[in-house]
């Protein structure tokens, strides 16, 4: 009989716990996936040769070690129905150009012209940066002077060779290569947890000096320690950990990946 | 028997106590994530303000142009007005205040539509510095807005998904934590603006 009330009521804990701290998993969508290893330039549409991606890149790379921002240039063959800059700017919040906190990212997007298609590109500047790259800066100095007439060339290195060095001259004293510290969540512990574990505490305190009376066996004392136990714990695990930062260390020409940078529709787009 | 008892009692207890700090700490969780939905409530607001600040400069440069259709421009000015009347208390995201709210905002946005379109018959305005800088703002400031509607919607249904779900809802109800409402598709804003020459 009792065993039975044990087992239900640790039940109940259980599936009470669990409903908890399930967390809601996030929507599937239909954007290119993060490179893995991570990488700056992403030619998906071929627009590159293997020189002029590893020049960009590697231009690309040593920018974002001295300064942290992260440049990015995502070539695509179709935007799968998106507006140019809404593609843009979800596809940046999704990789996370940029560090987090910082927001110091920057993705160069590119629809190559096609047979019946216009060309499409939109520069999608990082909340962090929309003070040295106004949306004005952006479509004059970028689209306007070098972007667009490059690529209406089909010349889509020297656009994107020329916009990144301006982009890095713009971008340059912003920020630096600081190390970036970590926002560690702290665990939020309100004055109802402690008081709730000093009540429980101060029960089963009293329940073990009664014990001696009443001649319990010391398994009751067990099961205390493991309700109090659950409870603790309970308490423990709210920290949400969602952290991009962390991003392995790869060695070699790979940049260690993207920051969790968060854009907010800042920059230009054009067409041609 | 005695031992029973006082086992279901001490169980009861815990489990009371349990379900006492799981209501604080889901109350407050409730609190932080109803300051999240005003939070990106305010940074709503903020671009649509930037849009509502860079009108004046606009009707400026573009009054300069002597024949420029007055009409087109005075319900820029109107709307304007319209739309900087209604303002949205924070803490009552309620369906009809949001629907006033982008009924104003979406005049606006109608207004500036027409007139973009007209400013296309006058290629001394499009080679205006002046006038290709505002015209660069402006668009940024809609993809703002844009982008600062999908995180307030996105923010506002996790809120509301929370506060909806059992057992949550029976400390929403308990602490009178309501529902937000969201920002719709505004009407024919699938359609593409109508050119007419």
């Amino acid at each position: 009989m009792r065993k039975i009330t044990f087992t239900k009521y640790s039940a109940l804990l259980i599936i009470l716990s669990v409903m908890l701290f399930v967390q809601n998993a996030r929507g599937e969508n239909e954007f290119p996936v993060r490179p893995e290893p991570p990488m700056l330039v992403n030619d998906f549409a071929g627009l590159l040769s293997a020189d002029q991606k590893a020049s960009l890149e590697n231009k690309l790379v040593g920018f974002y070690q001295r300064t942290s921002t992260q440049i990015a240039i995502v070539t695509i063959k179709t935007l799968s129905g998106y507006d140019k800059a809404d593609f843009a700017i979800k596809l940046s919040e999704q990789w996370g150009i940029g560090q987090k906190g910082k927001n110091n990212g920057i993705l160069i997007l590119v629809k190559p012209k096609m047979a019946n298609e216009r060309g499409e590109v939109f520069v999608a500047v990082g909340y962090g940066l929309e003070a040295v790259v106004p949306d004005a800066v952006a479509r004059q100095a970028l689209l306007g002077a070098e972007l667009i007439p490059a690529f209406k060339q089909n010349d889509y290195f020297t656009g994107l060779d020329r916009s990144t060095d301006v982009l890095i001259s713009l971008t340059a004293g912003e920020f630096t290569a600081d190390q970036y510290v970590k926002s560690v969540h702290k665990r939020k512990s309100g004055p109802g947890g402690f008081l709730v574990i000093m009540i429980v505490l101060a029960i089963i305190f009293m329940f073990q000096r009664r014990r001696n009376a009443y001649g319990i066996s010391s398994g009751q004392g067990f099961l205390g320690t493991l309700l109090l136990m659950d409870l603790l714990g309970g308490g423990r695990s709210n920290g949400s950990w969602n952290d991009f930062s962390g991003g392995g260390s790869s060695g070699g020409d790979s940049f260690g990946g993207f920051g969790g940078g968060s854009f907010g529709g800042g920059g230009a787009g054009g067409s041609w | 028997m005695k031992r029973t008892g006082l086992i279901v009692l001490i169980v009861i207890v815990v489990l009371l106590f349990w379900g006492f700090q799981w209501g604080v700490s889901t109350g407050n969780q409730m609190v932080t994530m109803d300051e999240g939905v005003a939070a990106s409530w305010s940074q709503v607001e903020n671009v649509y303000q930037r849009r509502s600040d860079l009108i004046p400069n606009l009707v400026n440069t573009v009054k300069g142009y002597a024949d420029f259709e007055k009409s087109t421009l005075t319900a820029v000015i109107e709307a304007r007005a319209k739309a900087t009347q209604v303002t949205v208390d924070p803490t009552k995201l309620t369906p009809a205040s949001m629907q006033q709210f982008q009924e104003a905002q979406g005049g606006l946005s109608s207004a500036l539509g027409r007139l973009m379109v007209v400013m296309e018959k006058y290629p001394d305005l499009k080679a205006n510095e002046g006038f290709l800088n505002l015209q660069a703002q402006l668009e940024g400031t809609e993809n703002r807005i844009t982008v600062e509607r999908q995180k307030f919607n996105e923010v506002a249904r996790s809120y509301n998904t929370y506060i909806r779900q059992f057992p949550q809802l029976i400390i929403a109800s308990m602490r009178n934590f309501e529902k937000k409402a969201y920002f719709e598709a505004e009407k024919g804003a699938d359609k593409a603006p109508k050119v007419q020459f």
